[in-house]
């Protein structure tokens, strides 16, 4: 059973159409790409997916629950965690707090122990701070771990974000344009973490990119979106000999 | 104790300390709403006079131990927080301000027609039972719990809305929950303060707690720094005792109160202390010294 699955999802605002019957399905374990150019719905379907917006036709199952009927601090509390293409870091807290907040959104002790500091809630706090500092030891963040969000350089806030995530223990992470503004050689280390990530943490990646080479790199499975519309899908060789996508999307750079 | 300390204190100082003790607790109640999850409220005094008002009937007409009355006060406005709260989680900035305005509005105009409560008159021979120790006692609790909250992971949700509500959301914070808790939470320490402010003063009447007292304590959390408990505090002492001073030009007080926290929004536009962080200040200390050696 696919991990996630998008059946003939639609989206418009205001008479524009941003997604057309689309489809996805997604295997657990994948690292699944989705690529078109600016504008063509990727960053739509995210929303979708993570409840920001709810789909004018069409359902979504994340294993066999159907979204549809989720709000978003659901969505990311069964497991799918996301980055944003424009970071949403919350600037005024330190690194390691923005981490706490996703371990917030998970945790099992009641908000008012939570609050008066109750022994079963210190003891997860503590258990929180170790498993923040091996995700921020991970992705290279660790010496910052005290310094606020809004210190960091770009390509830090961009692993923040990265690492906000997956402290929801999220079976499915969600990236979008993860290699945006990122030189060449961050971008090979970034295709290192997103690796080891999926291979430590035993988790399923989508990621949205309009960087082909990272996409080709990286994924399993890419889908081509033009205009709302899913013009292609498969393997990257399959991809790369498309005709539509050559002529749609390929042909531009070419 | 009390009496120890009414023999030590000068009166006039005793009051200024009393005051500011009450304004600490009004306003860590506002630091929740307004400066931690970013709902601007402006009608604060609306819950200090729901507490006031409450507190003040109840120990007039009943001989309910002082903490009960207190409580009861504190709840009153905690329930009309949570009222008021829920509407308020489709609206933002300027429309909450102006819901939150009325609201304190409806508030007083309820009061000055309460039978009840004295009508316009207000209400007098209120039992004087707000004492300097029981002021200092509620207000460390009152602090420490705020320390204590705010340092939790559920404190740095609360941050997490003011900062960024999608991501929030997306990180799992069930940001309708928390909004209307926090506004509870608020209401509740303005209601607390209110009934310690009327058993204080002896006398409230509905004027006390018009527009210009929600601005007062607003001005103290935006002074010290929005969503910082040191901040908070600092903001009470300087406009609790900035008055005092300013009562030698009388009439320019509100001209040099305004002039005061225009310059100090411009020098620094975060408050005093809202971006001074105080457990990683030894932290920072030595780090700069292993950056030389690298470099
Ligand atoms: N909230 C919104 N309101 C109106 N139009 C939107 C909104 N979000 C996205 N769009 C439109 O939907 C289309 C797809 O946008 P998006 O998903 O951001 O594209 P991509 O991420 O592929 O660059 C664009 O035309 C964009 O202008
Ligand atoms: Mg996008």
């Amino acid at each position: 059973m696919p991990i996630l699955k998008l059946s003939d999802i639609s989206m418009e605002f205001g008479g524009l159409r941003a997604l057309d019957s689309v489809d996805l399905s997604i295997e657990e374990h994948q690292i699944y790409g989705i690529i078109g150019p600016n504008g063509a719905g990727k960053t739509t379907i995210f929303n979708i997916i993570t409840g920001i917006y709810k789909p004018v036709k069409g359902n979504l199952f994340f294993k066999d629950i159907n979204l549809k009927n989720y709000p978003p601090y659901k969505i990311a509390r069964m497991g799918i965690g996301r980055t944003f293409q424009n970071i949403r870091l919350f600037q005024k807290l330190s690194v390691i707090d923005n981490l706490r907040v996703s371990a917030h959104g998970i945790s099992k002790v009641n908000i008012i122990a939570n609050m008066l500091g109750f022994p079963n809630s210190r003891r997860e706090e503590k258990q929180i701070m170790l498993k923040s500092g091996q995700l921020l030891e991970m992705l290279g963040l660790y010496e910052k771990g005290m310094e606020l969000a809004d210190s960091l350089s770009y390509g830090e806030q961009r692993r923040l974000e990265i690492a906000r995530a997956l402290a929801l223990e999220p079976a499915l992470l969600l990236l979008d344009e993860p290699a945006a503004g990122m030189n060449a050689s961050e971008k090979i280390e970034l295709i290192d973490t997103i690796k080891s990530i999926r291979d430590n943490m035993n988790l399923t990646i989508l990621l949205v990119e309009h960087d082909m080479s990272l996409v080709m790199n990286i994924c399993e499975s890419i889908a081509v979106l033009d205009y709302g519309r899913k013009i292609a899908d498969g393997d990257p060789a399959s991809i790369r000999n498309d005709e539509k996508v050559i002529s749609s999307y390929l042909g531009m750079g070419a | 104790m009390d009496a120890f300390i009414t023999q030590q204190i000068d009166a006039y100082y005793l009051r200024i300390i009393i005051i500011i003790g009450i304004n600490i607790i009004l306003a860590l109640g506002l630091n929740l709403t307004t400066g931690v999850t970013g709902q601007l409220s402006m009608g604060h005094a609306g819950f200090m006079s729901l507490g006031a008002y409450t507190a003040a009937i109840l120990s007039l007409h009943t001989t309910l131990p002082f903490v009960v009355v207190l409580i009861a006060g504190a709840m009153a406005a905690a329930l009309f927080g949570i009222i008021i709260g829920i509407p308020s989680l489709r609206l933002e900035g300027d429309y909450l301000a102006i819901v939150t305005i009325g609201f304190a509005e409806i508030v007083r105009v309820f009061f000055l027609n309460f039978e009840l409560g004295g009508k316009a008159v207000g209400l007098a021979g209120i039992p004087q039972q707000t004492t300097f120790s029981i002021v200092f006692l509620i207000m460390m609790v009152v602090i420490f719990l705020n320390i204590t909250l705010l340092n939790s992971h559920t404190g740095k949700a609360l941050y997490s809305i003011r900062e960024n509500e999608i991501a929030a959301q997306a990180c799992g914070v069930n940001t309708t929950q928390l909004k209307i808790l926090c506004f509870a939470m608020g209401a509740f320490l303005g209601g607390l303060g209110g009934g310690l402010y009327a058993s204080y003063m002896y006398y409230i009447s509905p004027g006390e707690f018009g527009f210009m007292k929600s601005i007062e304590i607003l001005n103290m959390v935006v002074l010290g720094g929005m969503g910082s408990i040191p901040g908070t505090i600092l903001g009470v002492i300087i406009l609790t005792i900035a008055p005092e001073f300013l009562r030698v030009v009388a009439d320019y007080r509100l001209l040099f109160y305004g002039a005061m926290l225009v310059i100090l929004m411009i020098f620094r536009p975060n408050g005093l202390m809202g971006d001074i962080r105080w457990y990683d200040i030894k932290k920072r200390l030595p780090k700069k010294e292993v950056k030389k050696c690298q470099s």
